[in-house]
């Protein structure tokens, strides 16, 4: 009872976030499809339910022309296919959303999961062409620890400069993701191309890459990034150091004073959160077996709507992953059915980070009372006192 | 104060409230009439913070009724609140620091010359009148920021008297006043009612409330309890009626046995946060089994001397030794583990995570040893258990171990602290402001487990601002002024007096005597970071405040007060949060 108390109190305003974003979103729907010649109200329900089953393989709409009936049909099949692509696309969401929330928990604010995952990326693509010939298990060890530890010292930096000098760590990592992004490309573009490819890129990572384990194209990544969930748990309610950490996220003079050392667990927050999205950027990478010198990924960014979405609990951070995930591989058959341009999903997106950050506001229009263990007090603190009141 | 009897100003009757699992407020009745001073006595967690929001209009009374000048009104929110005549002066100022006086007395009740611009010569022209007609020279330039607190509770007062307010209601206003500020509010205070406003003053400090309330009105479990007149009561007979019991104001501290020196402290400096010195070469033993309480005015260099011993803050020279090992310079952490535990004064910035179960607030300095920690992994079955127990064991109320410290009563917190640091196994004891801001009842228990724990043979620095705390339970009482120690007394043998005026001198002799008469106020002012010029001007304008011929001879006045004063504290509120949404 309290349980389902607890869980409608922590998820109903995330759950009123999406629901205003989808609602705002017909509205965008129904005002591109002028597009298609003429104002179509019912296209916003075409254009959801192709979404739906893009991302589920579940129907539950019959469209012939102008009319539309209600059908329910499952197939095992498509099912299978639609939501290993879901959760190919939801792993590496995962892992950057950890990189976020557990940085909430710490009381830090991590913009920087963009570069991050760059690095992550580039690390795990070049140990992994230097690994490419050894045996698939020992390589693939070997590449995705490498991403790890690559997007962990990328955010040691961040860390050490807030815990030393009290750089605050949003503009600290704002410039680190501008600083990964071109220098990389001009790594790509020079040192580390190879010859062969029309487009620049580096070694194949060999036997490094990760394997397909689930329908078309589920890597292995799915599984890293299932395995970090309980991890991150544990870590951050179940060790005496995720204590640490919240303590000094909630409260760093009572941190000190209990004896704990508030400027090296900053500094272990920050490399914590950089080692998950390096993590991303090794699935990511691994994955398609190389780093492209043109390697523009979001999900550094949309990490942070997944945290904020699951309100920084790991489990909360694995539903809004898969949410967003969904998003991302229905966009196509959404595209194709409704001719509803995939645009719309960042637009959608966008719709929900504006509404949590407006939770005050949302909770005034609805009438919810702010629960006194709603856990996310902490970490809005954290959004909001990121920009103005920084207290290194 | 005589008081003739007339029609009431404001009566409530029959308020009754209930949030989930308590009744706040039940069936309540409080009548207030005009130009009287009424305290409303009670416990954290009475119910008096609840019926001052239901009649601010932050809450609605699930029964009763509100009558103004004998009309039943419906109070719809603050606003409606201070349109009909009541104002509220918070415990924690309202103000915007970095706005002037006349800025922060504008906000929210603009004066303008025309539909655009504020009419800035006429508010402050007002803004200053109103200041001269009740006794204090205000200048409305100044910035919030650079007042001490005592004159920023004034702004709040001349905020509700400009918005013609003729029913103030004062939350604990003394909580964070040194006494002579308290000394003027008081005066300011009686010289409103004596205009016609009524006032309701809230408190739990019992001498407070006998010395300027007309009436008192007791609430305990939302319920009123009882109705005193100053003349027919006692501060014993208000607290059995707050606590329900009798309760010892002043705890037997039996008889100590004192043994070697525990914790030493040799040629001890500190500096402050602006790099001055606040602690000058301390030198002072604290033996085992003794109780040495440090008295002085705030802001003498109690905090940094506390933080220096707990590892929060690094002496520039001097050597700390505990049970003969050196712990100069060393860390919390350190120190925990030679055996030093402390309650910190700010509990809220120190002593708890707020936002945290009361479980895990309770293991805050021990999450890390066993049977909380089990390698690297929090035991909870073990800190659920201790949790259980120190609820039990220390009278900690709450309804259960898993709500967050914030929603406990000061009080509670503070219990909840107490019950953490004495739980260790422990060497020396620092208590830095044990009872600040809690009502008699936990303060008695809280004394009583102090005495245990020097009976079981802790060395106890007790560091408090309320005199009366240090003159009870020390065994020796060292008296900090400007960073020295300017004298070390025996405390049973101590007396009150000589306590105070060395608190506020610095000196015992028949000059300081003469001295005090003229220089109190700049010596209460040390620690309230004043605005020299506005102080100077309290000094001049006090007198002028008491101007009845009840208050003559304020010269006569301000020496005892002064000895007996300097006490009370900075505080800290006691959260009622069922009150706070």
């Amino acid at each position: 009872m309290s349980f389902v108390r607890r869980a409608y109190a922590i998820s109903i305003v995330p759950i009123i976030a999406i629901f205003l974003a989808l609602l705002l979103g017909s509205v965008l729907i129904i005002i591109s499809s002028v597009i298609q010649g003429k104002l179509n109200f019912a296209l916003p329900l075409v254009a959801y339910e192709s979404l739906f089953q893009g991302a589920t393989g579940i129907s539950f709409l019959d469209v012939k022309g102008q009319t539309i009936t209600f059908a329910f049909t499952f197939d095992p099949e498509r099912s299978y296919r639609a939501l290993s692509a879901t959760m190919q696309a939801a792993a590496p969401l995962v892992l950057t959303g950890l990189a976020v929330g557990v940085g909430f928990k710490g009381g830090l604010f991590n913009i920087g999961g963009t570069g991050q995952v760059l690095v992550g990326g580039f690390t795990a693509a070049l140990v992994g062409a230097a690994v490419a010939t050894q045996p698939a298990p020992i390589a693939i060890t070997i590449a995705v620890a490498a991403g790890a530890l690559g997007g962990a010292l990328y955010g040691f930096i961040p860390g050490a400069l807030k815990a030393f000098t009290g750089a605050h760590e949003v503009v600290v990592t704002i410039m680190l993701n501008s600083l990964a992004a071109f220098v990389i490309v001009g790594l790509v573009n020079d040192i580390f191309k190879i010859t062969g490819p029309t487009f620049a890129r580096t070694a194949d990572v060999g036997n490094a890459t990760l394997p397909v384990i689930l329908g078309r194209d589920g890597s292995l990544g799915i599984l890293i990034a299932l395995v970090c969930v309980p991890i991150a748990y544990v870590l951050i309610y179940r060790t005496t150091l995720g204590f640490e950490i919240r303590t000094v996220g909630e409260n760093p003079s009572a941190a000190r004073y209990a004896g704990m050392s508030p400027r090296s667990l900053i500094i272990l927050t920050m490399s914590l959160c950089g080692l998950f999205a390096g993590l991303a950027g090794a699935i990511v990478i691994l994955g398609q077996g190389y780093y492209p010198a043109v390697f523009g990924t979001t999900i550094g960014f949309t990490g942070i709507t997944v945290a904020l979405l699951g309100r920084a609990h790991p489990v909360g951070i694995l539903l809004a992953a898969l949410l967003l995930g969904g998003m991302e591989a229905g966009a196509p058959a959404m595209q194709i059915t409704a001719k509803v341009p995939a645009e719309i999903i960042g637009v959608i997106q966008g719709l929900i980070l504006l509404f949590l950050a407006a939770e005050v506001l949302i909770r005034s229009t609805f009438r919810i009372r702010a629960g006194r263990d709603t856990p996310t007090a902490a970490e809005l603190t954290t959004v909001s006192a990121s920009y103005g009141s920084g207290q290194a | 104060m005589t008081q003739t009897v007339s029609a009431p100003a404001l009566e409530m009757r029959g308020i009754t409230k209930r949030y989930p699992g308590v009744v706040a407020n039940d069936g309540i009745d409080l009548e207030i009439r005009p130009g009287e001073i009424h305290a409303l006595l009670g416990e954290n967690g009475a119910g008096k913070s609840t019926l001052m929001n239901i009649l601010y209009g932050l809450a609605t009374p699930d029964e009763g009724e509100i009558l103004l000048d004998g009309t039943a009104v419906t109070i719809k929110g603050p606003s409606d609140a201070i349109a009909r005549g009541i104002s509220m002066v918070h415990q924690h100022f309202m103000l915007v620091p970095v706005l002037s006086v006349a800025d922060n007395i504008l906000l929210g009740e603009e004066t303008m010359a025309n539909p655009i611009f504020l009419d800035q010569k006429e508010a402050r022209r007002r803004i200053v009148e109103l200041g001269n007609r009740f006794g204090f020279e205000i200048d409305p330039d100044a910035k919030v920021e650079t007042l001490s607190v005592g004159w920023q509770q004034r702004v709040e007062i001349l905020k509700a008297l400009y918005r013609e307010a003729r029913i103030l209601v004062l939350d604990e206003p003394t909580a964070v006043l040194t006494p002579q500020e308290t000394e003027e509010i008081f005066a300011v205070l009686k010289r409103l009612a004596a205009e016609g406003h009524s006032i309701i003053f809230i408190s739990h400090k019992l001498y407070e409330v006998l010395e300027i309330a007309d009436r008192i009105t007791v609430i305990r479990r939302g319920k009123v309890v009882g109705q005193r007149l100053p003349a027919e009561t006692d501060e014993d007979d208000l607290a059995a009626l707050m606590v329900g019991r009798n309760v010892q104001l002043v705890v037997d501290r039996g008889e100590s046995h004192p043994q070697g020196p525990e914790l030493t402290v040799q040629d001890l400096r500190v500096l402050d946060d602006r790099g001055n010195e606040a602690v000058k070469g301390l030198t002072f033993d604290v033996r085992a089994g003794e109780i040495l309480g440090i008295a002085g005015v705030a802001g003498n260099g109690q905090d940094e001397l506390v933080e220096a011993l707990t590892g929060l803050r690094k002496p520039t020279s001097g050597r700390v030794a505990l049970g003969g090992t050196d712990v100069t310079g060393v860390g919390p952490r350190a120190l925990q583990n030679a055996g030093m535990s402390f309650v910190p004064g700010d509990r809220h910035r120190f002593g708890l995570v707020l936002t945290f179960p009361l479980e895990d607030n309770l293991v805050l300095t021990q999450y890390d040893e066993k049977p909380y920690a089990r390698g690297p992994f929090r035991n909870d079955g073990a800190i659920r258990d201790w949790a259980a127990r120190a609820i039990q064991e220390y009278d900690i109320r709450t309804p259960s171990a898993n709500v967050t410290a914030g929603t406990l009563s000061g009080g509670n917190q503070q219990k909840a602290i107490v019950a953490r640091e004495f739980s260790r196994d422990l060497r020396a004891l620092v208590l830095d402001q044990p009872t600040r801001g809690l009502d008699v009842g936990s303060i008695e228990f809280i004394h009583r487990r102090v005495i245990a724990k020097r009976d079981a043979g802790a060395a106890i620095l007790l560091v408090s601002a309320e005199l009366d705390e240090v003159m009870e339970l020390s065994d020796r009482i060292a008296v900090m002024y400007r960073g020295e120690i300017v004298a070390l007394l025996d405390g049973p043998t101590a007396e009150r007096e000589e306590v105070g005026l060395l608190m506020a001198t610095g000196r015992r002799d028949a000059e300081a005597l003469a001295a005090a008469a003229t220089s109190m106020t700049a010596a209460a002012e040390i620690g309230a970071k004043p605005v020299e010029s506005v102080a100077a001007t309290v000094a001049t304008e006090t007198p002028a405040a008491g101007g009845g011929p009840a208050e003559a001879a304020p010269e006569n006045e301000s020496a005892p007060s002064a000895a007996e004063g300097v006490a009370p504290p900075a505080s800290d509120d006691a959260p009622e949060r069922e009150d706070a949404e």
